[in-house]
């Protein structure tokens, strides 16, 4: 596969590591009261979609780049490509 | 012999000799070795996978699956490679397989005649118990009878290598379709590769007689190759098989740069394996012939029409001076006239269409079949029933058999292609969605006439190029044929109780195909499990449609409706050393040698593998016999005196920032947020679901700045750990990291005598005394008059103890200083035995504990996690199932008698309990022998284990048979106090 990257341009995805699903962006806060059933759903819970899936990849023969991939998991199909950090702070996250 | 007297694309001036079974035989250049082989009169070339039956050459290519050969000798030798497409060179060393004591004589032809025990789910009806037959007494026989050829064990002398190409275009197959698109694209001046499997491009059109314009087929391929390499922006890629199709526009390829030679030439490699990226793909694979099943139809000297006369246009041979066709389509027609038109006696053509067309010069037996054939170890005879149901015999050395053409869809289908059935030409069409950017022209589309075939490489390449915004003109094109496919579908005879053959490579039979139905394995996929029909190495190029052909019919179903099975990569089969490339040997991986590695070797050390990292892991010397004197020697002058390990290997990542204690204090289970600067603390990291992932030390060098030790096999995996924290999780944290871990040489120095050694080499400036310099405190200092280095007085021995680093350029003399410094102290390097033991002594957990399933809690250390703050896996580490008071908990354990080797892995059970899991109190994570006590200790997980000390326990391991009796006790077998530590 190639992975487009948003500073680099195309590269092979043998250069990146794969992590699995971006929801793992949304980490809970943990001194919350609900954190328990929070953290359950954040480490276990997961879809498993035939088609679209945005997920984390790691350019760690690159940038060191964190990079959220759209990608069709029945075609392969790679519709976006984004920093992660750009979509952490996109979704509220901060310090 | 079988050479015809003239014609051929082989250079008749130059003889080639090489060798088959031990025989001599002489060729041309431009042979193969089948087609040598042909030409000397040799029909039989193997014995079948199952039923060990004598075979021949089927086909003239790579779909080839009976004439399996083993070529050459010695660590060169290289069994099941295809006599079709073996290019003959001078010295060839050939040998049949899977016959024994001989082709012409093999002993297991027996399982010919046990056939009808031998059907379709023998393996699985016969060999299902008892299970422990299987490892003992079934594999290794199925094994020794089953196989094909043999490999070698001596080393491969070749090199192989991998290689990447980019390109606009890629064009796989240099048929009439490949070139054309070759052409058009290549004088439009795009990026273009032309990859072809044979030796000689031009595909069917070197085996066919109808002209291009007024040229032969040959001569025009020849002239378009020439013009194709005479532009610098086209590669020709000859001998290359394109094995799949990947994601993106993704090839597999694999070039033979050096199989056509006795040894590759100096400095070249054998095989190249190609990653290709393309923007765009023409599969332009052409067709391949399927044979018709009747009984007895898998004698040498059976073949395919289609490559009968593809030996005698292209290698002047015939297979035999007298033979036949057996056709269901006009293709067959063109095969006889082919032959006649080379002087070749052809007695008829048995057409089993009844509206077959008359040929010239041969007698057509419409409405005809062959209903056997005759001749042990070659064709003798042939028995065909005519339209009116007479019997007669043909006495003929060769019969071409015609059952029409597949496109050859393989590629197509290696993302999610699914072919199609087209009832026009009776085969299946590349189908479904194809490979990204891939399009299908020529006869690989079931466009089977040589002018469709140009025509559609063309307009292929027009398409591909308009995709990618550039623009090209379809070229001259010469007149060729242009006929059409004349077939009426006809797979198999029936009426006969004999075998007639599907599959020849794995020795599928009609009737194999019919006990499947029969015992309900209906579904193309069930099919193909059950009578291995296409599993074979040739994927059933030749044989899946018959087989499919066969079910449908069985079933009442269209072959449409009964589907067709996937090609999946490689395409044909790739020898282990391409896949391999480089990575062999020592060059597998990287070697990562550490600072002090040229002088470790000085000393006679001997090396562990680490990862990547090659340790010293013990230095013996002159008298030791053995390790266990060397490393307790190095424990004892350690705590005795002083010693010194180089811990480079250890990750460091340096973290800088504003938010740098914030964010490490989200890293770390434990507060990190106060840790004072000139202090080290030890930090425990979580991964989100509670288990303990890495531990080590965190170091403030300033309030923005600490320098954080990971384990040396985490070192990546917690760097990564740690950018995915900073990037995702708080993002706008002011936080940079840096892998530092071979930027810094590190030794650790440990022993009483630890400070008076480095008072030698760090600068006097530097107070190193206890109060100016105490326990976990650290520093930036300078050593050797200016050199600047970092302190950190931590210790994983238990004992006084720094770590010491240096740029990493000042690794090896620093070594050498705290030597020559250490020489009064009789100062001792140590490796990573001694290292493990003095850990154990001390209690400290490592990888064996930190085994990705035990917690801060399991490791003693549960009240470090902090529910002051939110942490990395704080919350989850709280879980209930975590918190068992049952649960295991880290403790130590010495045997009863101290000279009983207690073993890591070993279970605990009580004493008197029986060796089951049902049992199981826990485990054994590390044991060694300790000298300071004189007695074997070890560590581990028990439950409860925190009220268990002084309990005598059980410690067995039925893998070693250890049994020993250990008494539990604090895992802090030295020093359980820290005084050495602080002092």
């Amino acid at each position: 596969m190639i992975i487009n990257h948003p500073l680099l341009g195309p590269c092979d995805a043998q250069e990146f590591t794969y992590l699995g699903d971006a929801r793992l962006i949304d980490r809970p806060d943990g001194m919350a009261g609900d954190a328990e059933d929070a953290f359950y759903h954040y480490a276990y819970l997961r879809d498993n979609p035939a088609g679209e899936h945005r997920e984390l990849w790691f350019h760690e023969q690159g940038d060191r780049s964190w990079l959220v991939v759209t990608r069709n998991t029945v075609t392969h199909q790679i519709t976006s490509v984004e920093l992660a950090r750009d979509v952490a702070r996109k979704q509220g996250r901060g310090v | 012999m079988n050479r015809l007297p003239t014609g051929g694309q082989i250079d008749r001036t130059t003889r080639l000799r090489f060798t088959f079974d031990g025989l001599p035989y002489y060729g041309h250049a431009g042979d193969t070795l089948a087609s040598a082989l042909l030409a000397n009169g040799v029909r039989l070339m193997g014995r079948s996978f199952k039923y060990h039956r004598p075979r021949g050459v089927l086909s003239a290519g790579s779909e080839e699956p009976n004439a399996l050969v083993q070529l050459r000798k010695g660590g060169r030798q290289e069994p099941n490679t295809r006599a079709t497409v073996a290019e003959l060179f001078d010295g060839l060393d050939a040998a049949s397989q899977n016959a024994w004591p001989g082709l012409k004589l093999d002993a297991l032809a027996i399982n010919d005649r046990l056939s009808n025990f031998l059907t379709a789910g023998f393996y699985y009806k016969t060999f299902m118990w008892p299970a422990a037959f299987w490892e003992k007494l079934y594999e290794p026989i199925i094994r020794r009878a089953a196989g094909l050829g043999a490999i070698t064990t001596d080393a491969d002398p070749d090199g192989y290598d991998r290689g990447f190409l980019h390109c606009d275009l890629l064009i796989i197959g240099a048929g009439p379709a490949g070139l054309a698109a070759a052409l058009t694209a290549g004088r439009a001046g795009a990026c273009v590769i032309l990859a072809d499997e044979d030796f000689c491009m031009g595909g069917r059109l070197n085996v066919e007689t109808h002209a291009l314009g007024d040229q032969s087929g040959a001569d025009w391929a020849a002239g378009v190759v020439a013009e194709l390499a005479s532009l610098p922006n086209v590669r020709l890629l000859a001998r290359t098989t394109v094995l799949g199709a990947f994601d993106h526009g993704i090839y597999a390829a694999v070039e033979r740069v050096a199989d056509h030679l006795g040894q590759p030439e100096q400095g070249k490699p054998r095989q190249i394996l190609w990653r290709i990226y393309s923007g765009r793909a023409v599969l332009c694979a052409g067709a391949i012939e399927r044979p018709i099943a009747f009984a007895n139809n898998d004698r040498p000297g059976i073949m395919l029409a289609g490559a009968m006369r593809a030996y005698v246009n292209r290698w002047a041979v015939t297979p035999a001076q007298t033979v036949a066709v057996f056709t269901n389509n006009d293709d067959g027609h063109r095969t006889a006239r082919d032959l006649m038109a080379q002087g070749v006696d052809v007695a008829a053509i048995i057409d089993t269409r009844a509206d077959a067309p008359a040929c010239d010069g041969v007698q057509v037996m419409a409405g005809a079949q062959v209903v056997d054939s005759s001749g042990r170890l070659g064709l003798k005879s042939i028995t065909v029933r005519q339209a009116n149901g007479q019997e007669h015999r043909l006495s003929i050395g060769a019969l071409g058999v015609s059952g029409g053409w597949n496109p050859n869809v393989a590629l197509s289908s290696h993302q999610r292609g699914r072919p199609e059935w087209d009832d026009a030409i009776a085969a299946f069409v590349p189908g479904g969605a194809l490979p990204q950017g891939m399009q299908v022209a020529g006869a690989a589309l079931g466009q089977f006439s040589t002018q469709g075939a140009l025509a559609a490489g063309a307009g292929a390449a027009i398409q591909a190029l308009s995709d990618l915004g550039k623009t090209a003109q379809a070229p001259d094109l010469p007149m060729a044929e242009d006929g059409e496919v004349r077939i009426t579908p006809f797979w198999h005879v029936g009426g006969t109780k004999a075998r007639a053959w599907l599959d020849f490579q794995n020795d599928v039979t009609v009737k194999d195909v019919t006990l499947a139905h029969q015992e309900g394995f209906r579904s193309v996929e069930h099919l193909k499990r059950y009578t291995t029909l296409g599993m074979a190495t040739d994927q059933g190029k030749t044989s899946n449609m018959g087989g499919l052909a066969v079910m449908a019919e069985l079933t009442g179903q269209s072959i449409a409706q009964t589907g067709t099975t996937m090609f999946r990569p490689p395409y044909t089969p790739v020898a282990l050393g391409a896949l391999a490339g480089r990575s062999v040997g020592r060059d597998f991986r990287p070697t990562r040698l550490t600072p002090s590695h040229a002088w470790a070797v000085e000393q006679g050390a001997v090396f562990v593998e680490a990862g990547m990292w090659l340790r010293a892991q013990y230095f013996p010397r002159t008298g030791e016999t053995g390790w266990r004197q060397s490393v307790d020697r190095e424990v004892r002058a350690t705590r005795g005196s002083v010693g010194v390990c180089d811990v480079t290997t250890l990750g460091k990542i340096d973290v800088q920032g504003r938010d740098a204690a914030a964010f490490l204090n989200r890293i770390y289970c434990n507060g990190f947020a106060k840790l004072a600067v000139g202090r080290v603390r030890y930090g425990l990291m979580l991964r989100e679901d509670g288990i303990a992932m890495d531990d080590g030390t965190a170091a403030r060098l300033a309030d923005d700045h600490f320098v954080v030790t990971t384990t040396t096999a985490n070192a990546v995996a917690v760097f990564r750990h740690m950018e995915f924290a900073r990037q995702c999780l708080w993002p706008d944290m002011d936080v940079q990291l840096i892998s530092t871990t071979e930027a810094w040489a590190q030794f650790a120095v440990a022993g009483p005598q630890s400070r008076a050694l480095l008072q030698k080499i760090v600068d006097s400036e530097f107070d190193l005394s206890n109060d100016g310099f105490p326990f976990m405190a650290c520093g930036e200092i300078t050593v050797c008059s200016g050199c600047p280095a970092r302190l950190f007085r931590i210790s994983f021995s238990g004992e006084l103890a720094y770590e010491i680093a240096v740029p990493t350029r000042y690794g090896d003399a620093l070594m050498r200083r705290l030597m020559d410094a250490g020489r009064e102290f009789d100062v001792t390097p140590y490796g990573t035995e001694a290292l493990g033991v003095m850990r154990i002594e001390k209690g400290h957990a490592a990888g064996n504990e930190l085994n990705g399933q035990t917690t801060a809690l399991n490791l003693g250390m549960g009240r470090m996690v902090s529910d002051k703050k939110d942490s990395i896996g704080a919350v989850l580490s709280r879980r209930e199932g975590l918190q068992e008071e049952n649960g295991l908990r880290m403790v130590g354990f010495m045997p009863t008698s101290p000279q009983d080797r207690v073993i890591a892995g070993a279970h605990l059970l009580e004493k008197g309990a029986a060796l089951r899991a049902a049992n199981d109190l826990g485990y054994v994570t590390s044991a060694c022998y300790s000298p300071t006590l004189d007695s074997y200790i070890a560590i581990g997980f028990l439950k409860a284990g925190d009220t268990r000390l002084g309990d005598v326990l059980r410690a067995a391991s039925p893998l070693t048979g250890h049994d020993t009796e250990v008494t539990v006790v604090s895992p802090h077998f030295v020093d359980p106090d820290g005084g050495r530590l602080r002092a």
